[in-house]
């Protein structure tokens, strides 16, 4: 089946580090920003539907041996908000049970207004303009 | 049910508790002089859950002595032979661990293990001894532990599941290097120090309290031991509770998967499942086996588990546990059976594996020459 491109945000609704709760075709995405690139995440924890948009924002917490700590990839893994389960941002794979447990993950992409506004697309939010670039998700 | 089969590897079984009068030949001078003068050659160092005269410390049928029988005769008549045991796993619950004065506790431990190898393994090739540490000194009980681990007959180190601290503290990591350098399983015993109350409120009045609060110092045992990092600090470690039950495994397991799930991140280490690892290093004697109503209950907590690995036979002789030959519950499923009196058992101690190990080889040689 082939997808549907929608314009899900303007780019510079959601700077890095941030991240916006859209509707698109009926579902709750997650929109999250690392550092310039976007990724789009079903906002529904497998466990119990929590917000992953609601969540913390926060690193990759790993240890070597017992009282060995280090943080990697700040800023890269949601704490679901209910119970605080992990997922990476970039691919919804949950870090405690990578092979039962993933949150859907869209592929996003920044499109200028100018590509944009020759079409097809959905945007049932906003107006494109030209001058602007947006945040697409296919789905 | 009874044994149908021999070869059975029996992982605890108790020994008579020494008097002083006998352990007094295994310290040098200066202490047998001290506990003399101190009259603390007049205590019998039971520990206090367990008094002689408990009821559940020791069979009815068990109690009577005859007067031609050595104890070593006696516990072959009553333990041994009628379970057709091929290894049995001694240990002796000396009070020594409580006393609040190290070098004494030590003194005393080392006595015991002594009188463990003169007195019992010497005379008794199927029984294999647990060597007894000071917990509370990581330096005695490391000490202990180098000097009596080139006796091969002894397979595990012992140490009570309620004792200063957390067992999975760092304080406590030198005795478990000990033990995993020298292929010693590490045992955790029911039974307290009296450090603490054995309930997380407060003192309880009855035994009946004290019994049942048991489970849960095993359960908090196992999880400082998973958390704090034991297992990954000692790879080759296993974890073996003795009278710990083992029903509420199910639920200690589900329990901690989902905890963890949110606060993994406090301890990273922990890098997969807790109960993947507990089912890999956590072993759990059979008896006393907190008895489901019907065989059928027991199937089901079995399966609950999820884990043919972790239970290890025990008679727990001389506690009161079973009638007659009846040692193993109803509702063991027979292929399990085997595996929890002979191959569970050969896994988790380095040592037995080990010696089966060089008995097959040997019989092998033997069989091709």
């Amino acid at each position: 089946m082939s997808k549907t491109r929608h314009i899900a945000a303007r780019v510079d609704e959601i700077p890095p580090g941030s991240r916006k709760k859209v509707a698109i075709a009926g579902r709750d995405i997650a929109l999250f920003n690392i550092a310039g690139d976007f990724f789009a995440l079903g906002d529904k924890c497998p466990h119990e539907s929590g917000s992953l948009c609601a969540g913390r924002i926060i690193g990759l917490a790993e240890a070597d041996e017992p009282g060995k700590y280090r943080l990697s990839r700040d800023g890269e893994f949601v704490k679901c908000s209910w119970h605080g389960w992990e997922f990476d941002i970039r691919t919804g794979q949950s870090w405690c049970d990578p092979a039962n447990t993933r949150v859907r993950a869209y592929e996003a992409s920044i499109e200028p207004g100018a590509a944009l506004i020759k079409g097809p697309y959905v945007a049932e939010t906003y107006a494109v303009r030209v001058e602007e670039n947006y945040v697409v998700i296919d789905l | 049910m009874k044994v149908l089969f021999s070869g059975a590897i029996d992982c605890d079984l108790h020994l008579p508790l020494p008097g002083m009068a006998t352990l007094m030949p295994y310290v040098d001078a200066f202490w047998r002089e001290q506990f003399v003068t101190r009259r603390i050659d007049r205590m019998d160092f039971a520990l206090t859950s367990f008094p002689a005269q408990t009821p559940l410390g020791m069979r009815e049928d068990w109690r009577d002595v005859r007067a031609s029988e050595t104890p070593l005769d006696k516990l072959r008549r009553e333990a041994l032979t009628p379970f057709g045991t091929r290894i049995a796993i001694a240990s002796i619950l000396h009070g020594a661990v409580a006393l609040y004065n190290d070098d004494m506790a030590a003194v005393l431990c080392s006595a015991v293990n002594d009188h463990m190898a003169r007195d019992w393994l010497d005379h008794e090739p199927r029984l294999r001894g647990s060597i007894l540490v000071v917990a509370q000194s990581a330096e005695h009980a490391v000490r202990e532990i180098e000097r009596v681990a080139a006796d091969k007959r002894f397979v595990q180190v012992l140490m009570l599941v309620m004792g200063d601290t957390l067992p999975g503290k760092r304080q406590l990591w030198p005795i478990y290097r000990a033990c995993e350098k020298h292929g010693l399983s590490l045992a955790l015993h029911a039974g307290s120090a009296y450090r603490h109350a054995p309930t997380g409120s407060g003192w309880p009045s009855y035994y009946v309290e004290d019994y049942v609060a048991q489970s849960t110092a095993f359960e908090n045992a196992i999880v400082s031991f998973l958390a704090e990092g034991v297992f990954n600090a000692c790879p080759n470690l296993k974890l073996v509770c003795l009278e710990s039950g083992f029903t509420w495994l199910p639920t200690l397991l589900w329990r901690l998967n989902k905890e963890w799930r949110g606060v993994r991140q406090e301890a990273p280490w922990l890098d997969r499942m807790p109960a993947e690892v507990l089912r890999e290093r956590v072993r759990l004697s059979l008896q006393p086996v907190d008895a489901p109503p019907d065989g059928a209950m027991l199937k089901r907590v079995l399966a609950h588990i999820d884990c043919d690995d972790m239970l290890l036979f025990s008679s727990d002789y001389p506690h009161a546990q079973f009638k007659g030959l009846e040692i193993l519950p109803d509702g063991l499923p027979d292929n399990l059976i085997r595996k929890i009196m002979i191959e569970n058992p050969i896994a988790s101690y380095p040592r037995l594996q080990a010696e089966f190990a060089a008995a097959q080889e040997t019989g092998h040689e033997r069989a091709t020459s």
